[in-house]
Protein backbone atom coordinates (compact mmCIF):
# COMPACT_ATOMS: atom_id res chain seq x y z
CA UNK A 1 0.00 0.00 0.00
CA UNK A 2 2.74 2.49 0.91
CA UNK A 3 5.00 2.95 -2.24
CA UNK A 4 7.54 5.02 -1.20
CA UNK A 5 8.53 6.48 2.10
CA UNK A 6 10.38 9.41 3.45
CA UNK A 7 13.57 9.13 4.57
CA UNK A 8 12.91 10.26 7.40
CA UNK A 9 10.57 7.28 8.05
CA UNK A 10 13.09 4.97 6.77
CA UNK A 11 15.61 6.01 9.69
CA UNK A 12 12.84 6.36 12.34
CA UNK A 13 12.25 2.46 10.77
CA UNK A 14 15.71 1.76 11.56
CA UNK A 15 16.24 3.44 14.69
CA UNK A 16 12.88 1.62 15.42
CA UNK A 17 14.35 -2.19 14.64
CA UNK A 18 17.65 -2.46 12.98
CA UNK A 19 16.85 -5.50 11.71
CA UNK A 20 12.91 -5.15 10.51
CA UNK A 21 13.87 -1.24 8.67
CA UNK A 22 16.85 -2.45 7.02
CA UNK A 23 14.70 -3.57 4.33
CA UNK A 24 12.95 -0.34 3.47
CA UNK A 25 16.51 1.11 4.21
CA UNK A 26 17.89 -1.09 1.02
CA UNK A 27 14.92 -0.23 -0.75
CA UNK A 28 15.19 3.41 -0.60
CA UNK A 29 19.06 3.83 -1.58
CA UNK A 30 19.46 0.54 -3.89
CA UNK A 31 19.01 2.80 -7.02
CA UNK A 32 22.13 5.99 -6.45
CA UNK A 33 24.66 3.37 -4.56
CA UNK A 34 24.12 0.76 -7.63
CA UNK A 35 23.87 3.48 -10.40
CA UNK A 36 27.18 5.68 -8.49
CA UNK A 37 28.99 1.53 -8.73
CA UNK A 38 27.44 0.80 -12.27
CA UNK A 39 29.22 4.39 -13.21
CA UNK A 40 32.53 4.55 -11.67
CA UNK A 41 33.63 0.80 -12.09
CA UNK A 42 32.14 0.79 -15.91
CA UNK A 43 30.69 -3.11 -15.69
CA UNK A 44 27.62 -4.40 -13.74
CA UNK A 45 28.53 -7.59 -12.20
CA UNK A 46 31.42 -4.66 -10.57
CA UNK A 47 28.34 -2.55 -9.67
CA UNK A 48 26.14 -5.79 -8.39
CA UNK A 49 29.40 -6.76 -5.97
CA UNK A 50 30.21 -2.98 -5.04
CA UNK A 51 26.83 -1.98 -4.40
CA UNK A 52 26.00 -5.33 -2.21
CA UNK A 53 29.36 -4.67 -0.38
CA UNK A 54 28.21 -1.05 0.69
CA UNK A 55 24.89 -2.69 2.30
CA UNK A 56 26.70 -5.09 3.57
CA UNK A 57 29.40 -2.82 5.39
CA UNK A 58 26.01 -0.48 6.09
CA UNK A 59 24.19 -3.03 7.64
CA UNK A 60 27.70 -3.81 10.08
CA UNK A 61 28.29 -0.50 10.81
CA UNK A 62 24.63 0.79 11.61
CA UNK A 63 24.76 -2.32 14.32
CA UNK A 64 27.09 0.06 16.33
CA UNK A 65 24.70 3.18 15.96
CA UNK A 66 22.38 4.29 18.31
CA UNK A 67 19.09 5.20 17.42
CA UNK A 68 19.58 8.89 17.65
CA UNK A 69 22.72 8.46 15.48
CA UNK A 70 20.78 6.70 12.94
CA UNK A 71 17.99 9.01 12.77
CA UNK A 72 20.60 12.05 12.25
CA UNK A 73 22.16 10.21 9.50
CA UNK A 74 22.37 11.43 5.47
CA UNK A 75 21.91 8.40 4.30
CA UNK A 76 23.06 9.19 0.75
CA UNK A 77 26.56 11.04 0.96
CA UNK A 78 27.02 8.58 3.96
CA UNK A 79 26.38 5.29 1.81
CA UNK A 80 28.17 6.63 -1.12
CA UNK A 81 31.39 6.99 0.81
CA UNK A 82 31.26 3.88 1.49
CA UNK A 83 31.18 2.65 -2.33
CA UNK A 84 33.77 5.33 -3.29
CA UNK A 85 36.25 3.58 -0.65
CA UNK A 86 35.48 0.34 -1.57
CA UNK A 87 35.83 1.21 -5.43
CA UNK A 88 38.84 3.07 -4.57
CA UNK A 89 40.44 0.37 -2.45
CA UNK A 90 39.85 -2.12 -5.56
CA UNK A 91 40.96 -0.07 -8.43
CA UNK A 92 44.34 -0.42 -6.29
CA UNK A 93 44.55 -3.74 -5.31
CA UNK A 94 43.53 -4.64 -9.19
CA UNK A 95 45.87 -1.78 -10.81
CA UNK A 96 47.38 -4.72 -12.35
CA UNK A 97 44.68 -5.84 -14.31
CA UNK A 98 43.98 -5.39 -18.01
CA UNK A 99 41.39 -2.66 -18.73
CA UNK A 100 39.32 -3.97 -21.35
CA UNK A 101 37.04 -5.79 -19.34
CA UNK A 102 35.75 -2.16 -17.74
CA UNK A 103 35.84 -0.64 -21.42
CA UNK A 104 33.85 -3.45 -23.39
CA UNK A 105 31.59 -2.49 -25.51
CA UNK A 106 29.24 -5.34 -24.29
CA UNK A 107 29.49 -4.63 -20.54
CA UNK A 108 26.30 -2.08 -21.17
CA UNK A 109 23.10 -4.00 -21.35
CA UNK A 110 20.30 -1.66 -23.01
CA UNK A 111 18.28 0.39 -20.89
CA UNK A 112 14.14 -0.53 -21.10
CA UNK A 113 13.06 3.07 -20.80
CA UNK A 114 11.34 4.68 -23.69
CA UNK A 115 9.83 3.64 -26.65
CA UNK A 116 12.01 0.92 -28.91
CA UNK A 117 13.06 3.19 -31.26
CA UNK A 118 14.21 5.79 -28.59
CA UNK A 119 15.89 3.41 -26.37
CA UNK A 120 18.36 2.26 -28.85
CA UNK A 121 19.24 5.81 -30.02
CA UNK A 122 19.67 6.48 -26.14
CA UNK A 123 21.65 3.64 -25.06
CA UNK A 124 24.14 3.93 -28.33
CA UNK A 125 24.28 7.90 -26.94
CA UNK A 126 24.59 6.56 -23.45
CA UNK A 127 27.40 4.07 -24.43
CA UNK A 128 29.13 6.75 -25.61
CA UNK A 129 29.04 8.72 -22.94
CA UNK A 130 29.96 6.19 -20.72
CA UNK A 131 33.12 5.70 -22.33
CA UNK A 132 33.91 9.58 -22.09
CA UNK A 133 33.43 9.58 -18.14
CA UNK A 134 35.65 6.54 -18.27
CA UNK A 135 38.43 8.87 -19.57
CA UNK A 136 37.54 11.45 -17.31
CA UNK A 137 40.81 11.73 -14.32
CA UNK A 138 38.70 10.19 -10.84
CA UNK A 139 38.93 13.77 -9.15
CA UNK A 140 36.47 15.01 -12.12
CA UNK A 141 34.39 11.63 -12.72
CA UNK A 142 33.02 11.39 -9.13
CA UNK A 143 31.77 14.57 -8.59
CA UNK A 144 30.01 14.33 -12.27
CA UNK A 145 28.52 11.33 -11.62
CA UNK A 146 27.23 11.92 -7.98
CA UNK A 147 25.97 15.37 -9.33
CA UNK A 148 24.46 14.44 -12.99
CA UNK A 149 24.18 10.58 -12.78
CA UNK A 150 22.67 10.21 -9.32
CA UNK A 151 21.79 13.44 -8.33
CA UNK A 152 22.99 14.42 -5.31
CA UNK A 153 23.20 18.47 -4.22
CA UNK A 154 26.34 19.78 -3.99
CA UNK A 155 25.43 19.92 -0.10
CA UNK A 156 25.65 15.98 -0.44
CA UNK A 157 28.67 15.92 -2.66
CA UNK A 158 30.56 17.70 -0.63
CA UNK A 159 29.91 15.59 2.08
CA UNK A 160 30.48 12.21 0.57
CA UNK A 161 33.60 13.65 -0.72
CA UNK A 162 34.65 15.62 2.14
CA UNK A 163 35.20 18.97 1.18
CA UNK A 164 33.82 22.51 0.52
CA UNK A 165 30.55 22.83 -1.24
CA UNK A 166 32.48 25.35 -3.25
CA UNK A 167 35.12 22.85 -4.63
CA UNK A 168 32.61 20.41 -5.07
CA UNK A 169 30.84 22.49 -7.77
CA UNK A 170 33.86 23.64 -9.21
CA UNK A 171 34.89 19.77 -9.76
CA UNK A 172 31.56 18.86 -10.77
CA UNK A 173 31.31 22.23 -14.01
CA UNK A 174 35.67 21.33 -14.51
CA UNK A 175 34.17 17.33 -15.53
CA UNK A 176 31.28 18.47 -17.21
CA UNK A 177 33.56 21.15 -19.15
CA UNK A 178 36.46 18.55 -19.82
CA UNK A 179 33.58 16.09 -21.01
CA UNK A 180 32.61 18.56 -23.54
CA UNK A 181 36.47 18.95 -24.75
CA UNK A 182 36.92 15.30 -25.05
CA UNK A 183 33.47 14.92 -27.32
CA UNK A 184 36.34 17.02 -29.94
CA UNK A 185 33.71 20.13 -30.50
CA UNK A 186 34.97 22.98 -28.55
CA UNK A 187 32.23 25.79 -28.09
CA UNK A 188 28.65 23.94 -27.69
CA UNK A 189 25.44 25.15 -27.72
CA UNK A 190 24.74 24.48 -24.27
CA UNK A 191 27.41 26.25 -23.09
CA UNK A 192 25.23 28.89 -21.03
CA UNK A 193 25.01 26.23 -18.33
CA UNK A 194 28.71 25.78 -18.18
CA UNK A 195 28.89 29.54 -17.81
CA UNK A 196 26.12 29.28 -15.24
CA UNK A 197 27.83 26.62 -13.18
CA UNK A 198 31.14 27.85 -13.27
CA UNK A 199 32.68 29.29 -10.04
CA UNK A 200 35.39 32.31 -10.26
CA UNK A 201 38.72 31.17 -10.83
CA UNK B 1 29.26 10.34 -33.63
CA UNK B 2 29.22 13.52 -31.79
CA UNK B 3 27.69 12.89 -27.99
CA UNK B 4 26.72 15.86 -26.25
CA UNK B 5 27.23 15.24 -22.08
CA UNK B 6 24.33 17.82 -21.39
CA UNK B 7 22.88 16.87 -17.52
CA UNK B 8 19.79 14.87 -19.52
CA UNK B 9 21.77 13.08 -21.22
CA UNK B 10 23.93 12.35 -18.15
CA UNK B 11 20.85 11.80 -16.18
CA UNK B 12 19.50 9.12 -18.54
CA UNK B 13 22.47 6.75 -16.79
CA UNK B 14 20.81 6.73 -13.94
CA UNK B 15 20.00 3.27 -12.89
CA UNK B 16 17.69 0.90 -10.87
CA UNK B 17 19.10 -1.82 -8.65
CA UNK B 18 18.90 -4.91 -10.79
CA UNK B 19 15.85 -7.33 -9.90
CA UNK B 20 16.70 -9.49 -6.67
CA UNK B 21 19.12 -6.93 -5.40
CA UNK B 22 17.55 -6.15 -2.21
CA UNK B 23 17.34 -9.62 -1.69
CA UNK B 24 20.47 -10.60 -2.30
CA UNK B 25 21.54 -7.89 0.44
CA UNK B 26 19.18 -9.11 2.80
CA UNK B 27 20.76 -12.78 2.47
CA UNK B 28 24.35 -11.51 2.80
CA UNK B 29 23.34 -9.70 6.12
CA UNK B 30 21.72 -12.66 7.62
CA UNK B 31 18.27 -10.81 7.36
CA UNK B 32 15.85 -12.70 5.24
CA UNK B 33 12.79 -10.75 4.74
CA UNK B 34 10.06 -11.74 7.12
CA UNK B 35 7.08 -10.24 8.71
CA UNK B 36 8.22 -10.28 13.00
CA UNK B 37 5.95 -10.77 16.38
CA UNK B 38 5.64 -9.67 19.52
CA UNK B 39 3.75 -11.22 22.79
CA UNK B 40 1.81 -8.24 24.19
CA UNK B 41 -0.77 -8.42 27.05
CA UNK B 42 -4.31 -7.79 25.17
CA UNK B 43 -7.69 -6.68 26.79
CA UNK B 44 -8.73 -10.62 27.02
CA UNK B 45 -5.89 -12.35 26.82
CA UNK B 46 -2.14 -12.01 25.49
CA UNK B 47 -1.91 -11.74 22.01
CA UNK B 48 0.83 -12.79 19.08
CA UNK B 49 0.93 -9.36 17.25
CA UNK B 50 3.11 -9.70 13.87
CA UNK B 51 4.25 -6.78 11.64
CA UNK B 52 6.38 -5.84 8.69
CA UNK B 53 7.86 -2.50 6.73
CA UNK B 54 4.20 -1.73 5.76
CA UNK B 55 2.64 -2.36 9.27
CA UNK B 56 0.75 -4.91 11.32
CA UNK B 57 -0.16 -8.05 9.49
CA UNK B 58 -1.52 -10.01 11.92
CA UNK B 59 -3.19 -10.33 15.31
CA UNK B 60 -3.86 -13.88 17.35
CA UNK B 61 -4.72 -14.90 20.81
CA UNK B 62 -2.42 -16.48 22.19
CA UNK B 63 -4.24 -18.83 23.62
CA UNK B 64 -5.34 -20.23 20.65
CA UNK B 65 -1.71 -21.63 20.41
CA UNK B 66 -0.99 -22.55 23.42
CA UNK B 67 0.84 -20.02 23.96
CA UNK B 68 3.83 -21.14 22.09
CA UNK B 69 5.46 -18.95 19.53
CA UNK B 70 6.44 -21.05 17.11
CA UNK B 71 2.92 -22.41 16.91
CA UNK B 72 1.96 -19.15 15.62
CA UNK B 73 5.41 -18.74 13.50
CA UNK B 74 3.97 -21.97 11.64
CA UNK B 75 0.20 -20.80 11.80
CA UNK B 76 1.60 -17.55 9.99
CA UNK B 77 3.87 -18.72 7.19
CA UNK B 78 0.87 -20.91 6.74
CA UNK B 79 -1.60 -18.12 6.14
CA UNK B 80 1.03 -15.40 4.69
CA UNK B 81 3.44 -17.32 3.08
CA UNK B 82 6.14 -15.65 5.03
CA UNK B 83 8.02 -16.41 7.80
CA UNK B 84 8.34 -14.86 11.46
CA UNK B 85 10.55 -14.25 13.53
CA UNK B 86 10.54 -12.26 17.13
CA UNK B 87 11.14 -9.06 17.33
CA UNK B 88 13.04 -6.93 19.90
CA UNK B 89 10.42 -4.28 20.34
CA UNK B 90 6.67 -4.25 19.26
CA UNK B 91 5.77 -1.46 16.81
CA UNK B 92 5.44 1.89 17.81
CA UNK B 93 1.94 2.87 18.99
CA UNK B 94 0.52 -0.81 19.65
CA UNK B 95 0.17 -0.65 23.60
CA UNK B 96 -1.46 2.78 23.23
CA UNK B 97 -3.79 1.01 20.84
CA UNK B 98 -4.65 -1.46 22.88
CA UNK B 99 -4.96 0.43 25.98
CA UNK B 100 -7.34 2.99 24.89
CA UNK B 101 -8.99 0.58 22.29
CA UNK B 102 -8.41 3.18 19.36
CA UNK B 103 -6.27 1.20 16.57
CA UNK B 104 -6.27 4.92 13.97
CA UNK B 105 -3.04 5.24 14.82
CA UNK B 106 -1.57 2.49 13.29
CA UNK B 107 -0.59 1.39 9.87
CA UNK B 108 -1.85 -2.24 8.87
CA UNK B 109 -0.22 -4.64 5.87
CA UNK B 110 -4.10 -5.49 4.13
CA UNK B 111 -1.69 -6.41 1.14
CA UNK B 112 -3.47 -9.86 0.83
CA UNK B 113 -6.98 -8.57 0.90
CA UNK B 114 -9.41 -6.97 -1.72
CA UNK B 115 -10.59 -3.56 -2.15
CA UNK B 116 -13.94 -4.36 -0.51
CA UNK B 117 -12.66 -5.97 2.49
CA UNK B 118 -9.93 -2.99 2.98
CA UNK B 119 -12.91 -1.13 2.94
CA UNK B 120 -14.74 -2.82 5.28
CA UNK B 121 -11.83 -3.08 7.76
CA UNK B 122 -11.15 0.81 7.32
CA UNK B 123 -14.92 1.84 8.27
CA UNK B 124 -14.71 -0.51 11.31
CA UNK B 125 -11.25 0.91 12.62
CA UNK B 126 -13.46 4.03 13.00
CA UNK B 127 -16.02 2.30 15.44
CA UNK B 128 -15.19 4.10 18.71
CA UNK B 129 -14.32 1.71 21.97
CA UNK B 130 -17.37 0.76 23.90
CA UNK B 131 -20.12 1.14 21.34
CA UNK B 132 -20.55 -1.35 18.25
CA UNK B 133 -22.61 -0.48 15.24
CA UNK B 134 -24.68 -3.30 12.94
CA UNK B 135 -23.46 -5.35 9.69
CA UNK B 136 -26.09 -2.86 8.19
CA UNK B 137 -23.81 0.43 9.12
CA UNK B 138 -20.64 -0.71 7.63
CA UNK B 139 -22.08 -1.86 4.79
CA UNK B 140 -24.30 1.55 3.88
CA UNK B 141 -21.31 3.59 5.37
CA UNK B 142 -18.42 2.15 2.84
CA UNK B 143 -21.84 2.95 -0.07
CA UNK B 144 -22.25 -0.84 -0.46
CA UNK B 145 -25.78 -0.89 1.49
CA UNK B 146 -27.11 -4.22 0.14
CA UNK B 147 -23.63 -5.97 1.20
CA UNK B 148 -24.62 -6.66 4.02
CA UNK B 149 -23.63 -10.72 4.28
CA UNK B 150 -20.49 -9.71 2.40
CA UNK B 151 -19.84 -7.37 5.27
CA UNK B 152 -19.44 -10.23 7.64
CA UNK B 153 -17.45 -12.80 5.51
CA UNK B 154 -15.00 -9.39 4.87
CA UNK B 155 -15.01 -9.20 8.79
CA UNK B 156 -14.43 -12.87 9.71
CA UNK B 157 -11.39 -12.69 7.22
CA UNK B 158 -10.22 -9.88 9.71
CA UNK B 159 -6.33 -10.38 9.85
CA UNK B 160 -5.68 -7.72 12.70
CA UNK B 161 -8.69 -8.52 14.71
CA UNK B 162 -8.83 -6.56 18.62
CA UNK B 163 -7.11 -3.81 16.50
CA UNK B 164 -9.43 -3.15 14.14
CA UNK B 165 -12.14 -3.57 15.85
CA UNK B 166 -14.57 -6.20 14.03
CA UNK B 167 -16.22 -7.49 17.89
CA UNK B 168 -17.76 -3.72 17.38
CA UNK B 169 -19.85 -5.01 14.54
CA UNK B 170 -23.06 -6.88 15.71
CA UNK B 171 -26.29 -7.96 14.23
CA UNK B 172 -29.22 -5.87 12.56
CA UNK B 173 -31.65 -6.57 14.95
CA UNK B 174 -28.91 -5.06 17.62
CA UNK B 175 -27.49 -9.18 18.66
CA UNK B 176 -24.11 -9.51 19.55
CA UNK B 177 -24.26 -11.98 16.25
CA UNK B 178 -21.04 -13.73 15.16
CA UNK B 179 -17.24 -13.78 15.63
CA UNK B 180 -13.88 -15.54 14.13
CA UNK B 181 -12.75 -15.97 17.29
CA UNK B 182 -15.75 -17.14 19.08
CA UNK B 183 -18.58 -15.08 20.94
CA UNK B 184 -17.23 -15.70 24.35
CA UNK B 185 -14.23 -13.72 22.96
CA UNK B 186 -16.53 -11.24 21.00
CA UNK B 187 -18.58 -10.84 24.25
CA UNK B 188 -15.37 -10.49 26.80
CA UNK B 189 -13.58 -8.22 24.36
CA UNK B 190 -17.28 -5.52 24.48
CA UNK B 191 -17.43 -6.19 28.06
CA UNK B 192 -13.90 -5.34 28.75
CA UNK B 193 -14.64 -2.29 26.99
CA UNK B 194 -17.59 -1.49 29.24
CA UNK B 195 -20.85 -2.48 26.62
CA UNK B 196 -23.34 -3.57 28.88
CA UNK B 197 -24.17 -6.63 26.54
CA UNK B 198 -27.09 -7.84 28.62
CA UNK B 199 -29.08 -4.57 28.05
CA UNK B 200 -28.18 -4.44 24.51
CA UNK B 201 -29.70 -8.24 24.29
CA UNK B 202 -32.42 -7.37 26.05
CA UNK B 203 -33.32 -4.53 24.10
CA UNK B 204 -32.60 -6.70 20.56
CA UNK B 205 -35.08 -9.28 22.25
CA UNK B 206 -37.52 -6.48 22.80
CA UNK B 207 -37.11 -5.22 19.27
CA UNK B 208 -35.76 -1.90 20.21
CA UNK B 209 -33.09 -0.82 17.83
CA UNK B 210 -32.88 3.13 18.55
CA UNK B 211 -33.09 4.95 21.50
CA UNK B 212 -34.52 8.81 21.87
CA UNK B 213 -34.26 10.97 24.01
CA UNK B 214 -37.13 13.32 24.45
CA UNK B 215 -35.03 16.29 25.99
CA UNK B 216 -32.68 16.38 23.12
CA UNK B 217 -35.03 14.93 20.05
CA UNK B 218 -31.87 13.12 19.05
CA UNK B 219 -32.19 9.02 18.49
CA UNK B 220 -28.99 7.01 18.69
CA UNK B 221 -28.37 3.44 18.07
CA UNK B 222 -28.68 1.83 21.64
CA UNK B 223 -24.64 1.52 22.28
CA UNK B 224 -23.84 5.56 21.45
CA UNK B 225 -21.76 6.95 23.54
CA UNK B 226 -24.59 9.50 23.59
CA UNK B 227 -27.69 7.25 24.22
CA UNK B 228 -25.92 6.02 27.13
CA UNK B 229 -25.86 9.14 28.98
CA UNK B 230 -30.15 9.72 28.39
CA UNK B 231 -31.77 9.45 31.71
CA UNK B 232 -34.00 6.52 31.95
CA UNK B 233 -37.46 9.05 32.43
CA UNK B 234 -36.29 10.43 29.21
CA UNK B 235 -35.34 7.70 27.47
CA UNK B 236 -38.14 6.63 24.23
CA UNK B 237 -37.54 3.35 22.46
CA UNK B 238 -37.98 2.79 18.15
CA UNK B 239 -38.11 -0.33 16.16
CA UNK B 240 -37.28 1.41 13.23
CA UNK B 241 -35.50 4.39 12.24
CA UNK B 242 -38.66 5.73 9.90
CA UNK B 243 -40.19 5.95 13.45
CA UNK B 244 -38.21 7.91 15.10
CA UNK B 245 -37.83 10.27 12.32
CA UNK B 246 -41.90 10.18 12.32
CA UNK B 247 -41.94 10.99 15.66
CA UNK B 248 -39.80 14.23 14.84
CA UNK B 249 -36.72 12.44 16.41
CA UNK B 250 -33.60 13.48 14.11
CA UNK B 251 -30.53 10.90 14.25
CA UNK B 252 -27.51 11.63 16.23
CA UNK B 253 -24.58 12.38 14.40
CA UNK B 254 -21.88 10.66 16.35
CA UNK B 255 -23.04 7.08 15.31
CA UNK B 256 -25.55 7.93 12.32
CA UNK B 257 -28.04 5.72 12.96
CA UNK B 258 -29.52 6.31 9.22
CA UNK B 259 -28.45 7.40 6.19
CA UNK B 260 -27.35 11.09 5.77
CA UNK B 261 -29.48 11.89 2.86
CA UNK B 262 -32.62 11.13 5.31
CA UNK B 263 -31.43 13.30 8.03
CA UNK B 264 -32.53 16.50 6.90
Amino acid sequence: MVALRSDTAVLDGLADDLDAGFGAFVRAHSGPVYSTALRLSGSRAEADDLAQETFVRAYRSLRRFDAPRMRALESRPWLLTITLNLWRNRLRHAARRPREARDAPGAEGADPRPGPEAAAEESETSRALVRLLGELPEHHRVPVVLRHVVGLSYAEIASTLGCPEGTAKANVARGLRRLRELTGAAPHPVSRRIVHAKEAP
Amino acid sequence: MTVHPSPAALRALRVEAPPGFVDAVMDRVGLHESDRFVTVRGPAGDLFVAFNDSGISAVMPAALFDDDPKKFALHHRRETGRPAAPAARPPTGLAAALRSGRGTGLRYDLSGLTPFERAVLGKTLEIPSGEVRPYGWVAREIGRPRAVRAVGSALGRNPVPVLIPCHRVVRSDGHIGNYGLGVPMKKTLLHAEGVDIDRLERLADAGVRFLGSDTTGVFCVPSCVHATRIRPAHEVHFRTAAAAVSAGYRPCRHCTPVAERHAS
